[in-house]
């Protein structure tokens, strides 16, 4: 096909790894959900689904950077690399880049504490983790100001089913039965009175 | 030098990786929680040992030093 | 160290064993009384001297554990970091009222020990933990106003409450609460003595031992081990519950006979409870034939613990009463530990259907699985000590068991017989203490000495 020039390849590249990125997060956090229910997928022992949550997460990271190195790339627009950390530093459309650097921040903590996260500790592990209820909003917010397409047709409906699936699983999160269980010890929910 | 599995029972939530990974040190009582043998884990299964200590969704579990 | 052999005051006629009491004055004492009855409070000069004056003593814990003071204090003054000693008066068990007791009456003998074990193990900081009743901190908070007027600490003491619950005098409930947080246990790792309250080496202990401590620093090691056995030497506090009701608070010797401590002949007795809710069951004619000392209580399978003994009358069910402390328990888990939280409940459970006549054996079956299931896997001992209660009851009680899965209660009035639809077998009133509205708010009443 004539006209496909090299911009055009590295802008098509760089949006189609970012769909996908935001298809593979939603992943992660509904698998990430499913570990913290202590739920199954059938067929497969536990520690698989947590192993699932950790490499579908690698691939996303994965995906994750080939979206932002091709960004960065393309010449037809002028995104430093530097934009894609700090957030808001952008020539080209600074507040939705701006969004996807905050992303990428809550997502490169999440990654290197949890690739740590036996040396580190629980609490701080734990507490660096919910961010990942940031992170992800964030993340569909980016998507979803930066890229015409998503807002309209197929990609449309694609992302209002990821944010919909990820909003029921986070309700099921919230009504947590574990939580209640420990409720019904007078000594847990009283804190062991003061 | 020996190593040892303890579990930490108030963070433990009762997922049963570790039984999984490691039944032969691991196995869960009725309730789900697991019943860690304090029995040295043997060098062949040490890797095995500290993935479960990794893969802990709760991060309950410890190795250490069998006195 | 004074070279006193004796103290001020009389002993109550009532009294019938030589130099006692040494703990408890006929009425509450103030800084004066307190000096008059026991001499000023002498400070060794040097750090870790008392501890040894403590190690020949054979002073152990008067808080349950029964572990040798001079070890622990040892094992905290040589941790790395500037210690915190925390005096533990929250004795949470409804059937023990000796450390209230005390603190009433003696409060700056309890506050000599924290001083003294403070100067010991080179601690900056100490702490009182008790239960919040108004009547105590009043109390303590008056004693301490006299010491700080009179400079007699050295080290300011703060009192912190701790809540009405079993678990709360738990030595890493303690920790928590007195560094800020919930009075819940912790997992052990590293244990309290070497990080507790605030990251640091922290010594606990029972604010009975303190007693001890400060008057050995008076004394002396010989003159404390006067009373007691060579193996465990010393006196303790005990609260006894006896047959007709009574319940006192009373000091005496290690190895003094448990059926006078009880008044065990005066009505028919079928089992004495030794140790609290975590101890164990002793038939009663064993129990008549024992000494009041770890040496023989072991080999029964029983311990001191706390000082908390129960004499069951004959006419009891001590299946049911057994059951009702087990409810109790089962309600007073942290709620922390899986195998506790649900173990506990369902124990409880299974031996309250084994309390009522006509109950299957398979309950059976399902308390010795449980039993097995909870022991040594929760983060604190509340599983362990309750298997304990559970296994002995059915061992002591095994014949009255017999007669319940056939059927029958042989306690009078059955089990079974009265109660709404929830509460199996208790008689109107059971007979072992347990909270119903706020029993420990109660002012000590006036203490009675010796096992008269």
């Amino acid at each position: 096909m004539s006209g496909i020039t090299e911009s055009t390849a590295l802008w098509y590249a760089s949006r189609a790894t970012g769909v996908v990125c935001l298809v593979l997060l939603t992943v992660v956090v509904l698998l990430g959900i499913l570990v913290n229910r202590q739920g199954r997928l059938p067929g497969l022992p536990r520690f698989a689904v947590t192993g699932l949550h950790r490499s579908i997460s690698l691939l996303a990271v994965a995906f994750l950077a080939i979206h932002v190195i091709t960004a960065v790339a393309d010449k037809f627009v002028t995104i430093q690399l530097i934009a894609a950390v700090v957030p808001f530093t952008s020539s080209y459309l600074p507040f939705q880049i701006g969004l996807g650097a905050v992303a990428l921040d809550l997502i490169a903590a999440l990654t290197v504490t949890s690739l740590i996260r036996a040396r580190l500790g629980r609490r701080l592990w734990r507490g660096v983790h919910w961010l990942a209820y940031a992170a992800y909003p964030v993340a569909v917010a980016h998507s979803v100001v930066s890229a015409k397409d998503l807002r309209s047709g197929a990609l449309l409906a694609l992302t209002v089913g990821c944010v919909l699936s990820v909003c029921a699983a986070a309700c099921y999160r919230l009504a947590a039965a574990e939580y209640r269980r420990r409720l019904a010890f007078p000594g847990w929910r009283l804190g062991a009175g003061r | 030098m020996a190593v040892r599995l303890r579990v930490n029972p108030i963070t433990c939530a009762g997922h049963g990786l570790c039984a999984e990974l490691l039944p032969e040190r691991v196995t869960l009582d009725e309730w789900h929680y697991p019943v860690v043998s304090g029995e040295p884990v043997p060098p062949e299964l040490e890797p095995l040992a500290r993935r479960a200590v990794t893969d802990c969704p709760a991060l309950a579990l410890l190795l250490e030093r069998a006195r | 160290m004074t070279s006193a052999t004796t103290m001020a005051w009389p002993a109550p006629a009532v009294n019938e064993s030589p130099g006692l009491p040494r703990l408890l004055p006929p009425g509450a004492l103030d800084l004066d009384g307190h000096v008059q009855a026991y001499g000023a409070l002498c400070y060794s000069g040097a750090p870790r001297e008392l501890i040894e004056e403590i190690r020949v003593a054979g002073l152990t814990g008067r808080g349950g554990a029964g572990f040798p003071a001079a070890v622990k204090m040892t094992a905290v003054a040589d941790r790395r970091g500037r210690p915190v000693v925390v005096g533990n008066g929250a004795e949470g068990e409804p059937a023990s009222h000796k450390d209230r007791h005390l603190l009433w009456l003696a409060p700056h003998l309890v506050l000599d020990g924290l001083q003294l074990a403070a100067e010991a193990v080179g601690a900056r900081r100490a702490y009182l933990y008790v239960h919040g009743h108004d009547w105590l901190l009043r109390g303590l908070g008056h004693a301490l106003a006299e010491r700080s007027a009179a400079r007699w600490d050295r080290i300011a003491v703060e009192i912190v409450a701790a809540p009405p619950r079993f678990l709360a005098g738990e030595e890493s409930a303690l920790a928590s609460r007195v560094g800020g947080g919930l009075a819940l246990p912790t997992f052990k790792r590293p244990p309290v003595f070497e990080r507790g309250v605030g990251g640091a080496p922290t010594l606990v202990q029972n604010v009975e031992t303190l007693a001890h401590m400060a008057l050995i620093a008076r004394f002396g090691a010989a003159w404390f081990r006067q009373v007691g056995t060579a193996a465990e030497p010393g006196s303790m506090l005990v609260t006894a519950h006896r047959a007709d009701g009574d319940s006192l608070v009373s000091e005496v010797p290690i190895g003094a006979p448990l059926a006078a401590v009880l008044d065990l002949g005066r009505q028919p007795v079928q089992a004495v409870l030794a140790g609290g809710y975590h101890g164990a069951w002793i038939p009663a004619a064993q129990a008549a034939a024992l000494p009041l000392a770890n040496a023989a209580l072991r080999q029964a399978g029983a311990s001191l613990g706390a000082g908390v003994l129960a004499a069951l009358p004959a006419d009891r069910c001590g299946l049911a009463e057994t059951a009702g402390v087990l409810r109790y328990l089962a309600a007073e888990s942290a709620g922390q530990c899986g195998p506790c939280l649900n173990g506990l409940p369902r124990i409880a459970a299974a031996f309250s259907a084994l309390s009522r006549p006509g109950a299957g054996r398979r309950y059976l079956a399902d308390l010795e699985r449980w039993s097995g299931l909870v022991a040594g896997r929760g983060a604190c001992h509340h599983p362990d000590g309750t298997v304990r209660l559970v296994r002995s009851a059915l061992a002591v009680f095994s014949d009255e068991l017999e007669w319940h899965l056939a059927g029958r209660c042989t306690a009078e009035p059955p089990a079974g017989d009265l109660g709404s639809a929830g509460e199996p077998g208790l008689a109107a009133v059971p007979f072992l203490p347990l909270p119903a509205g706020d029993s420990g708010s109660l002012m000590p009443a006036p203490p009675r000495h010796g096992w008269r």
